[in-house]
């Protein structure tokens, strides 16, 4: 039922982009669903805030190209040129880093998830404090619930990704240590 | 430049030594990069760090070394650095096409067309002279990691990360292009290393590889190999073990025997081991080695104990650390110099867990009589800039204009090179 929520307000905000001509109408209409302040609100809808825009850049036109095929998103980003790409993916850089859930977190499960993220090397790319860089995403303070989907879809290849690197990387981590990471990740700073 | 010379002379060492190993001390005396001392202990943890981050030492965490992924929208014609691009005198570099996405495998026709293929893209290309304009067309999109192309006989072959299809006719249907059909898929489906390199021996068997699905790892029965299969997709078998993973095969016009470029494992230090030039000499019982020894003459920390280097087929050639040597072909034309004929032209795509970035190059391979490499010399240099890529070839393809092609995945290009003894340059 939350999914066709979404998915209903997403055929809204799409419907609607053949009528507004500015880029600024354009965008709001993203972050509508995104959050304004680069912080979503809706179940398994990552943040974008403070995403490096290499990287959303290349999310976008793997949507519009198909290759990465999420019905909402492949759908809104089917028409969109090259110059959108850029000038979509510059402006949600630029949106505030969201922020983690002030819930006092479980400090043994955090503690369990910096071990994880540690173990398994994330900070390699995404930076050791995981905001991301060029290519490679920010994670730190993303939706809890998104991260578990995207760890759980490129483990089992349904997210195959740009490069092969995250389908390759989450081959070893089991279940339960997918839910940790992304309970730590969350509430990373 | 200094760079690229420095490389150039390293290379022509390590082509020398290939045959004799106790060399090797000699080149390390060199100014050019030293054998580091032992990497620092493997990472410990529950578990392996993706397969091209495995073994990385503790000690290089927090050094920016990542793979670095081209940006997914070609760069504009007129964008290209084909001004900074440098080759020997007389040769000349142009642009032969832009617009061409993570352009990868260069194969042509019988009739011309220039087939490309993409690893990061799900789309394999046609480029057509069309009454002299030429033209960019994507023939097939939704494929899965195409890199590997081949084309005999008007038959178009490609390989995608674990199934091998054939299209007949292709060139006659460039505007409709028949859905391909589906003639080998017994290929696991690891994204490490999955994708393939595809050639046809002149036994008109197509060759391709297996890569190991990691970095190092102990491979199953199924990887780190090359196999054949009849253009039929029927006669599967392996033809050569122990390869971490190819990106570039070809068959010499002399001796028929199969030479591959090879990448080897990452993380044991800045400057070892180095890439390697393979050859086949025995068909169905070579082993290059992995995950036992690497470069010829070192031996895994993990894997090589109570192995001896002495047990596999050596490389005939050393290609420099991490610089990723990718596709390859002999030449066996006539408009470039004499001095060229049946040289191996090798695309070094560039390295990425290397503080200095190190390819990044065409080189050229010369060959003994016997097929041994007689020396190995920088040919067209320049896609390397105050540490960053410029641009990135990927393979080499000769066409009948007697031209070289060059695809540039990073900027999703095609540049070709032309022989006049008329221009200077």
């Amino acid at each position: 039922m939350r999914t066709l929520l979404i998915a209903l307000m997403f055929v809204h905000a799409m419907a609607v982009p053949c009528l507004a001509e500015t880029f600024q109408e354009r965008i709001g209409l993203c972050l509508t669903c995104r959050g304004e302040n680069g912080q979503s609100d809706n179940v398994e809808v990552p943040s974008l805030g403070a995403e490096p825009a290499p990287f959303v850049l290349i999310q976008l036109y793997l949507f519009r190209e198909k290759q990465r095929r999420v019905e909402p998103m492949t759908d809104a980003a089917k028409d969109l040129t090259d110059d959108d790409l850029r000038q979509f993916s510059d402006f949600i850089a630029k949106l505030p880093a969201p922020k983690p859930p002030q819930d006092g977190p479980d400090a043994a499960r955090m503690e369990r998830g910096r071990g994880l993220a540690q173990s398994y090397h994330c900070g390699f790319c995404h930076n050791p404090d995981f905001s991301g860089r060029d290519n490679v995403p920010r994670l730190a303070a993303q939706r809890e619930d998104y991260l578990v989907k995207a760890l759980r879809e490129y483990k089992s290849n349904t997210r195959p990704g740009y490069d092969a690197s995250m389908a390759e990387v989450t081959q070893p981590i089991s279940d339960a240590e997918i839910l940790d990471l992304a309970y730590f990740m969350a509430r990373a700073q | 430049m200094t760079l690229n010379a420095s490389i150039g002379r390293r290379l022509l060492r390590a082509g020398t030594i290939a045959a004799t190993f106790a060399a090797w001390p000699a080149v390390a005396q060199q100014p050019a990069p030293q054998p580091a001392a032992p990497a620092a202990a493997a990472p410990t943890g529950p578990a392996a760090a993706p397969p091209w981050a495995q073994g990385r030492p503790e000690a290089a965490i927090g050094v920016p070394l990542a793979p670095i992924a081209p940006p997914p929208i070609p760069t504009a014609a007129d964008k290209l650095p084909i001004e900074k691009l440098k080759a020997p005198k007389g040769f000349k570099i142009e642009l032969y096409a832009a617009g061409v996405g993570n352009a990868r495998t260069l194969r042509q026709g019988d009739k011309g067309t220039v087939f490309v293929g993409s690893r990061l893209l799900d789309k394999v290309y046609a480029i057509v002279d069309r009454g002299g304009k030429r033209e960019v067309k994507p023939i097939y999109s939704g494929l899965y990691r195409p890199n590997g192309l081949a084309f005999k006989d008007g038959v178009l072959y490609i390989a995608e990360l674990s199934r091998i299809s054939k299209v007949e006719k292709i060139e006659d249907n460039l505007d409709n292009p028949p859905k391909p059909v589906v003639i080998y898929d017994d290929l696991p489906k690891d994204e490490a290393h999955g994708w393939k390199f595809l050639t046809i021996g002149p036994d008109d068997k197509l060759y391709f590889e297996v890569g190991a699905p990691c970095n190092i790892c102990m491979p199953s029965p199924a990887h780190a190999q090359i196999r054949r299969i009849n253009l039929d997709g029927s006669g599967a078998e392996v033809v050569a073990r122990g390869i971490r993973q190819i990106v570039g095969m070809d068959f010499s016009p002399i001796t028929k025997q199969l030479y591959f470029t090879e990448n080897s494992r990452d993380w044991l230090s800045e400057d070892i081991p180095e890439d390697k030039l393979n050859r086949l000499t025995q068909p169905g019982k070579d082993n290059f080695g992995y995950p036992y020894c690497h470069q010829g003459n070192i031996a895994d920390q993990e894997f090589g104990w109570g192995h001896s280097c002495d047990e596999f087929t050596k490389p005939i050639a050393l290609l420099g650390p991490h610089t990723a040597a990718l596709g390859m072909r002999f030449y066996t034309g006539n408009t470039f110099p004499s001095e060229y004929r049946n040289a191996i032209f090798i695309a070094r795509h560039g390295s990425w867990n290397r503080t200095k970035k190190i390819g990044g190059d065409i080189v050229v391979a010369k060959l003994s009589e016997d097929g041994t490499v007689k020396s190995i010399e920088p040919f067209i240099t320049g896609f390397i800039e105050n540490n960053n890529y410029v641009g990135r070839p990927a393979d080499v393809e000769f066409v009948k204009d007697g031209s070289m092609l060059i695809s540039d995945d990073f900027n999703g290009a095609v540049y070709r090179v032309t022989y006049s003894s008329t221009v200077g340059r």
